[in-house]
């Protein structure tokens, strides 16, 4: 029932909304509860287990009940808390957990099978025989359990993610946020203020009290619009902070579009990371519920969110209203509803002794101990001081106290301590480093008391000598004398999410179960999307007592992040698909996708596979025929993905004589050298050619899947070892577009493009040319066998050399080529990738043991000698040619003829093969034991996985022109 | 985890590479004994408490840092640059 003249909703603008296919209207700024409230519909979910018929229970992002799927989108929202879902134009919502609808619920049968369900049910039921846990069990209880459902398809919808800093994060924007806010901004100190909810003001804009002398919702707006008129203030409303990590990070939650019908600008959510240098926790406190039998019916509400539901939705939830609490504090809900004209019945106050002085009846040493109504409460049996009675009422109010919200202070393994003057856990300070708590967070609950400590917390915390003034505010102290549960029969609540009872907890205690995390467990109490924060210190203080242990000893559960929660999809924001990992592409990408290359990845690089012709229908045919033109006329192929790396300085060449196994300070200027790297422990890291540019100055290049690893291991040899080097090396892999020119016809290509032709260049030569006028480096190098030039321009050149490279080859019965041309003709020469040097071989059992240089040292020189890094008994590289023209699969295993075919006999494994169309056959490269020995010994190559069985040849890995005579040709 | 390095100030471990323990610093001479060797490669200390460790600026300025930290608090204790330790060069 909405009440004229309260609230803060806008009454002018109205909002139609669905919910179970029911159009209903509400107004701006009503949360999906208060608008179905003001409606009259008070059943709005079932429960987990029992399917009972449930209603809102609170008005925060705690709520247990009221979680129901949204549908836009295209998305399907599950577990969505309607006390936290805003209410927009075309907003579709329905409940959830029931079948066929909400009013009758088929499976609400559990209810009355409860005394068959109780705590443990499952682990006592499902367990024999054994068999049956996959095939009967587990689809069963996976049917029955559940609470939402989510749609079995991709969420394509937006998220985002960022990051902010400041010097100042305060969580929670009640008078306790807000107070700490001005005070640290008004210091002239970044502050980011972040609030959960869409308004700012926390439980001021709902306790319609009084702060200096204007209405409390007032004074929260002035403030808010003081704060947000400063440059060093970021609000952030509808952000919920839900991690507390080291080092002042927090990770938030911000719900940016989802109160939107249509957002085609903005993302549903986004997912902070801020860094803070100092943090203030002012997130309030939760009421807490009472235990009494079916103390879960719609109708039963927390005293605090009648309040919120009176004050700031201008609803009244009920008629005829009740009030069950242990405390003072809860009083004034019942004032505020007869101001309003709402009828209260009576209130119950469970202590003997406290004051009856109200506009209604008031009964001491009172217990509710039953309630009716299936689908709404109707009416409550109390007893009391005096006597015992029935009384009609649709809205029941509970007050058990309040709980600190102090759940990102245990983030990190910190443990909250008992406070016996306000019966609830607070936490100790110094739980997480840089983070305070303050106000009702840090247990402290008068308005007066919490302005003052979000005002003397931020000038603590940050140094502050130069403070506002507090504004007058009410200071009523906060009387409570701890009531849990009402004994008795039947069923009584504790956590309302998975329909966990009194009874549970006690059974739990029964049976051992008597820590708190192996009840907790055992009963599934606290596991819930509210992950217990309605229920826990409720639940943990019948165990203490079942257990005859107080609340301190028997202590809370573990509270780990995320504090609500959180979609996947905002966690792993722009990570979906192309966004999973960066992309680098070739200046050469277009030209060859504009050639139909299908382009493969070789880590973040795209590079083409291979060039189509019209009539080729397979890869191979192209593969095939590009190997060809290299090995007969010219190809071209971008290169640019090895890694290059500029070294200068007097000491370059020292330090490249210790980081590579061969010698560098001999190298001539102009001249170009294949170098081999080592890991310390002896093992080959990388390898590739340096080119000697000038006397102090060298360029490296690396493979391209090794290219981050090497630049890591030279900065960390530099500076670890020969930090006084004169000596600077930079990345300039990006810097540099280079393609090889390999074939017979290069050089009459490269001729023909350059702005002087070449002269004497001999095989590992390297020199500076131009084209047109632009400076370009030749390498003379080969990674295919042939007369090869690599030839690097700047970047910017890159897509128009390349272009115009491969119109030159053409003209010579040429062509570009691709990976897989390039990997065949690199397996027909025997030149090693990381698909040989993987991590687990050395420079001996690659043949390279001679170009670890004798006379200096290097790094992993020492580890290379070491026992069982060389000798027979290692696997060693050898070539494969396979005697049949079966193909053959890296990966496949290798025996001697005539051996059973099982691990012990195994002789050693294939890492890479192709079809060579220049010897008509299947090669591979191989390690072998004791391989060099065996050439010309035939091997059984077994493949499972592809079920092939192979006999080769054992022989030296390189199959084409052994002398070298193309290379120097 | 935020790590400060001493060029560009307090970064997200993100941005960091982490190699572990310190023993790398400490290169056996290259004809020490197969023990030093297998002592700097391969043996390493699990302490419950203060651990010295490397960690490369990797998407920063490309320094090597010696942090110095608690893995029981996971406070960070100090940092400093590889280079600028004493004796980090040759
Ligand atoms: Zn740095």
């Amino acid at each position: 029932m909405r009440l004229a003249d309260k609230g803060l909703i806008d009454r002018s603008k109205l909002v139609t909304f669905t919910f179970d296919g029911r159009s209903y209207v509400g107004f701006a700024g009503d949360s999906l509860a208060s608008a179905l409230l003001a409606n009259g519909v008070k059943l709005m979910g079932r429960s987990f287990k029992y399917h009972r018929p449930r209603g809102v229970l609170t008005a925060g992002s705690e709520e247990p009940n009221a979680l129901v799927e949204v549908l836009d989108d295209g998305q399907q929202t599950p577990n969505t808390r309607a006390t936290v879902q805003e209410i927009h134009d075309g907003l579709v919502a329905r409940s959830q957990n029931r079948w066929p609808n909400l009013r009758w619920d088929m499976l609400s049968i559990n209810d009355l099978a409860a005394p068959f369900l109780s705590a443990g049910f499952y682990y006592k039921t499902f367990m024999w025989p054994r068999a049956f846990w996959e095939g009967i069990y587990e689809p069963l209880i996976r049917r029955a359990a559940g609470l939402g459902k989510l749609l079995p398809k991709h969420d394509t919808a937006d998220y985002d993610r960022a990051f902010a800093f400041c010097d100042l994060l305060v969580i929670g924007s009640g008078p306790t946020g807000l107070m700490a806010a001005l005070t640290a901004a008004k210091a002239g100190r970044d502050v980011i203020l972040a609030e959960e909810d869409h308004m700012m003001g926390g439980r001021l804009l709902s306790d319609d009290g009084q702060i200096g002398g204007m209405a409390s919702a007032d004074w929260a707006n002035a403030t808010i619009a003081t704060l947000r008129a400063m440059p060093n203030v970021r609000l952030m409303p509808r952000t919920t902070v839900v991690g507390a990590y080291d080092h002042g990070t927090y990770s938030a939650l911000e719900r940016v579009g989802l109160h939107v019908a249509h957002r085609p600008h903005l993302p549903r959510e986004c997912f902070w990371r801020i860094v803070a240098g100092q943090t203030i926790l002012a997130t309030g406190a939760l009421e807490r519920p009472i235990a009494f039998r079916n103390n879960d019916r719609p109708g039963i509400m927390l005293a605090g969110a009648v309040q919120t539901y009176l004050n700031r939705y201008g609803v009244a939830p009920g008629r005829r209203v009740t009030l069950f609490a242990n405390n003072d504090g809860a009083r004034i809900v019942a004032r505020q509803l007869m101001a309003a004209g709402v009828k209260v019945a009576a209130i119950l106050d469970s202590r003997p002794v406290a004051s009856v002085i109200e506009d209604c009846p008031v009964y001491i040493d009172a217990r509710v101990t039953d309630t009716k109504g299936r689908h709404g409460l109707t009416s409550i049996s109390v007893s009391h001081a005096a006597g015992s009675m029935e009384v009609e009422t649709d809205l029941l109010m509970l007050s058990g106290g309040w709980n600190p919200l102090l759940h990102l202070t245990c983030h990190q393994n910190g443990r909250p301590v008992w406070r016996e003057d306000i019966a609830a856990f607070v936490p100790k300070p110094g739980m997480i480093p840089g983070l305070t708590a303050a106000g009702s967070a840090n247990g402290v609950f008068s308005t007066a008391e919490c302005l003052a400590q979000g005002r003397d917390t931020a000038a603590a915390v940050l140094g502050l000598a130069d403070l506002p003034d507090l504004p007058h505010a009410e200071a009523a102290p906060y009387a409570i004398q701890p009531f849990w549960a009402v004994p008795g029969e039947g069923r009584a609540w504790l956590d309302f999410a998975n329909d966990v009872t009194v009874k549970d907890v006690k059974l739990s205690a029964q049976e051992g179960y008597v820590s708190v995390e192996h009840m907790k467990r055992y009963t599934t109490q606290g596991m819930a999307p509210d992950q217990g924060k309605n229920s826990n210190v409720g639940a943990l203080a019948v165990l203490a007592d079942a257990t005859g242990r107080g609340i301190p000893e028997t202590g809370t559960t573990t509270f780990r992040p995320p504090y609500v929660p959180v979609s996947i999809a905002a966690m792993g924001a722009g990570g979906r698909g192309v966004g999973f990992a960066p992309q680098r592409f070739l200046t050469s990408d277009q030209a060859s996708r504009d050639r139909g290359a299908p382009m493969i990845e070789a880590g973040l690089w795209y590079r083409p596979s291979y060039f189509p012709k019209p009539g080729e229908s397979t890869w191979r045919e192209a593969c095939d025929r590009e190997v060809m033109m290299v090995r007969q006329t010219v190809g071209v192929a971008d290169v640019s993905t090895l890694g290059k790396i500029d070294i200068q300085g007097r000491d370059a060449a020292r330090f490249l004589d210790l980081v590579y196994t061969g010698t560098f300070s001999t190298l001539p200027v102009g001249r170009v050298r294949y170098g081999l790297m080592l890991r310390e422990d002896g093992l080959v890291m990388d390898d590739g050619t340096t080119a000697r540019l000038g006397e102090n100055h060298y360029l490296m290049t690396t493979t391209t899947a090794a290219a981050g690893q090497v630049m890591r291991h030279l900065d960390f040899v530099h500076q670890a070892y020969c930090a006084d080097y004169d000596l600077r090396f930079i990345s300039v892999t990006e810097s540099w577009a280079q393609f090889a020119v390999a074939g017979p016809k290069a050089r009459q290509l490269l001729n023909s493009l350059l702005d002087q032709p070449l002269g004497d260049f001999p095989f590992m030569s390297c020199g500076e040319v131009t084209i047109e006028g632009v400076k370009a480096r030749l390498f003379r190098i080969s990674f295919s066998g042939e007369e090869g030039y690599e030839i690097a321009v700047p970047t910017p050149y890159g897509e128009s050399l390349f272009r115009d490279l491969v119109a030159r080859a053409e003209t010579l019965g040429g062509g570009p080529y691709g990976m897989e041309a390039l990997n065949v003709l690199r397996i027909e020469k025997g030149l090693i990738t990381h698909a040989e040097i993987h991590g687990r071989v050395t420079a001996f059992d690659i043949g390279a043991q001679k170009m670890i240089a004798t006379k200096k040292d290097c790094i992993g020189k020492a580890s290379s000698t070491r026992p069982g890094l060389t000798g027979p008994e290692r696997e060693q590289m050898v070539g494969l040619r396979a005697l049949s023209d079966q193909p053959i699969g890296a990966g496949a295993h290798l025996f001697t003829p005539g051996d059973k075919v099982n691990r012990e006999n195994g002789q050693g494994y294939v890492t890479s093969v192709c079809y060579s169309p220049t010897l008509s056959s299947w090669l591979g490269l191989a390690f072998l034991k004791d391989g060099r020995a065996r050439h010309g010994q035939q091997i059984r190559l077994v493949d499972h996985m592809r079920k092939t069985d192979v006999l080769c040849e054992v022989c030296d890995p390189v199959f084409h022109d052994p002398e070298g005579g193309k290379l120097r040709a | 985890m935020r790590l400060i390095c001493p060029l560009c100030g307090p970064r997200d471990r993100r941005e960091f590479y982490y190699s572990g323990s310190e023993d790398y610093l400490n290169r056996p001479t290259p004809d020490a004994p197969a023990e030093a060797w297998d002592d700097m490669l391969h043996l390493r200390d699990n302490p419950a408490g203060v651990t010295r460790d490397l960690w490369y600026h990797e998407t920063g300025c490309g320094s090597w840092l010696l942090v110095t930290r608690s893995t029981t608090t996971h406070e960070i204790l100090a940092t400093e640059r590889v280079a600028d330790r004493k004796g980090a060069g040759a």
